[in-house]
């Protein structure tokens, strides 16, 4: 393969391979132009075999992964593992934005129902709205039936806000219970610098100690 | 030369944000003292962060920013309003959000405008306490027009100049303007208006809110003005607003629900 000349900023020196791995970790969120390059020379050094397992992972999540029929989420298997879990309860679904969100959610392990995946969220000015998310495989999932309680727990920002609104109006009326994670004070957080509303919301859910 | 400050502060309203690397967002506002501007929030998005609940799109607030070598920065905010009853309700917050985005969409960054400032926390207020949710809205948008040159001509064939008193006129958004009957402008839309929505623009374009108090307006007629500014807008600023679409589709029976045994309410105020 003729290689043209050198993107600008790289020395002519560097290998063609090389400059291309350099280029393909740079474009990842959060990868800089030093990383990507300390990344590459620590893939280069490395076994053939450690190169090789990595490779196979990328291409596996592009190829062996597929969105949960019933929840949303991304999964190797349809239904995913927690759908498909007969210890978990099935009368409370848990509406979150993103498969990252079932994580941190898993992690503090309250919750021991079903969750949903909306792969986003309402953003009116960014040209997102409801059709553009899962609302309509929730609601089919809800007319199932057997579900007397839904978890909004979408972030608690504007689009967040938002987002719980227009599905709360929409489930309401199903008969189902719609209840949205409480908001207040972070834990070691400094009341001085809390916000009037996440105060006023802090007040306004206390609860008897 | 003196060095310009390094800080500077300023009231403002947040109209939208976006996500910049990991935790960071840039924030676009409208500020009192340079109109438009865009600063970034670091670490908004991390749980303990002190600036988050400040930076919230539809927050009024003061702002304390400095100059960065690309973007600015916002350094410290307060909160002075963050409208609660805004957030709470969905017929407020998309009109709300269909404001801001106008605001954002029809000016330019760093041109000063405190007369636009005023009308969009006005805006705001209103929206946030009043029950004319549209009224207020039609407001905005026809003294938006007016900030921006694109005040319409409702008294003058916007062709002829003759005086209009007659019917069968027409709204011509193209034009700016009302059309005479007498008057066919070619490749331009028109659009029939009736009496009722002329006397409703006029009365709009005084510009003095009380006089709308108490006016009563039924269905068609807050359609057809709905309709007749809309066009206006997107002839003056030449986009489309994204946000019309959500507010649309808040105002109707959610897709497939309808279809439903139980159905959504229909909320009273919609």
């Amino acid at each position: 393969m003729n290689e043209p000349t050198p993107a600008p900023g790289r020395p002519a020196a560097t290998a063609a391979p090389v400059a291309r791995l350099i280029e393909a970790l740079h474009k990842l969120p959060g990868i800089g132009p030093k990383s990507a390059q300390r990344l590459t020379y620590h893939i280069l050094r490395a076994p053939e075999a450690e190169a090789r397992a990595l490779a196979a992972a990328i291409v596996d999540i592009k190829e062996r992964t597929t969105l949960c029929s019933v929840c949303q989420n991304i999964t190797e298997h349809d239904p995913c593992a927690i759908c498909d879990d007969p210890q978990r309860d099935r009368s409370t679904i848990c509406v979150v934005e993103e498969p990252l969100d079932i994580l941190a959610l898993e992690r503090a392990g309250g919750h021991r129902g079903l969750y949903h995946v909306l792969h986003g969220v309402i953003s009116p000015m960014d040209g997102v709205g409801p059709e553009d998310l899962k609302i309509d495989a929730l609601v089919a999932r809800l007319r199932n039936g057997g579900v007397s309680e839904v978890i909004m727990a979408t972030n608690p920002n504007l689009e967040g806000e938002a987002t719980a609104m227009y599905v709360s109006r929409l489930v309401s009326p199903m008969g189902v219970r719609v209840t949205r994670l409480a908001r207040g004070l972070p834990t070691g957080a400094d009341l001085e610098y809390a916000d009037d509303q996440t105060i006023a919301r802090a007040l306004e859910y206390r609860q008897e100690v | 030369m003196p060095q310009p400050p390094r800080v500077y502060k300023t009231p403002a309203i947040v109209l939208r944000q976006r996500r910049l690397g990991d935790a960071d967002k840039i924030i676009t506002l409208y500020s009192a003292n340079f109109g438009k501007l865009e600063a970034v929030a670091k670490g908004v998005r991390r749980i303990k962060s002190r600036l988050a609940g400040h930076v919230e799109p539809l927050n009024h607030g003061s702002y304390m920013i400095a100059h960065g070598r690309n973007l600015d920065i916002i350094t410290q905010a307060q909160t002075i309003e963050n409208f609660p009853h805004l957030r709470d309700d969905l017929a407020r917050l998309s009109r709300a959000l269909y404001a801001a985005e106008l605001a954002d969409r029809a000016t330019e960054e760093r041109e000063e405008n405190f007369a636009l400032y005023r009308l969009l926390l006005d805006t705001l207020r209103r929206l946030a306490t009043r029950d004319d949710l549209d009224t207020v809205l039609r407001f905005f948008e026809m003294m938006l027009l007016a900030q921006l040159g694109y005040r319409p001509e409702l008294r003058h064939c916007v062709e002829c100049a003759a005086g209009l008193d007659g019917e069968r006129l027409s709204w011509a958004p193209g034009l700016g303007g009302i059309v005479g009957p007498e008057c066919r402008p070619e490749n331009v839309t028109l659009r029939p208006v009736s009496a009722g929505a002329l006397q409703m623009l006029r009365l709009l374009q005084r510009g003095d809110f009380h006089a709308l108090d108490g006016i009563e307006i039924d269905r068609d007629l807050a359609g057809e003005l709905e309709r007749h500014l809309r066009e206006a807008i997107h002839f003056a600023i030449e986009r489309d607003v994204r946000s019309a679409a959500f507010l649309d589709s808040v105002r109707r029976p959610p897709r497939g629900a309808g279809a439903g045994p139980a159905g959504p309410r229909p909320l009273s105020r919609l």
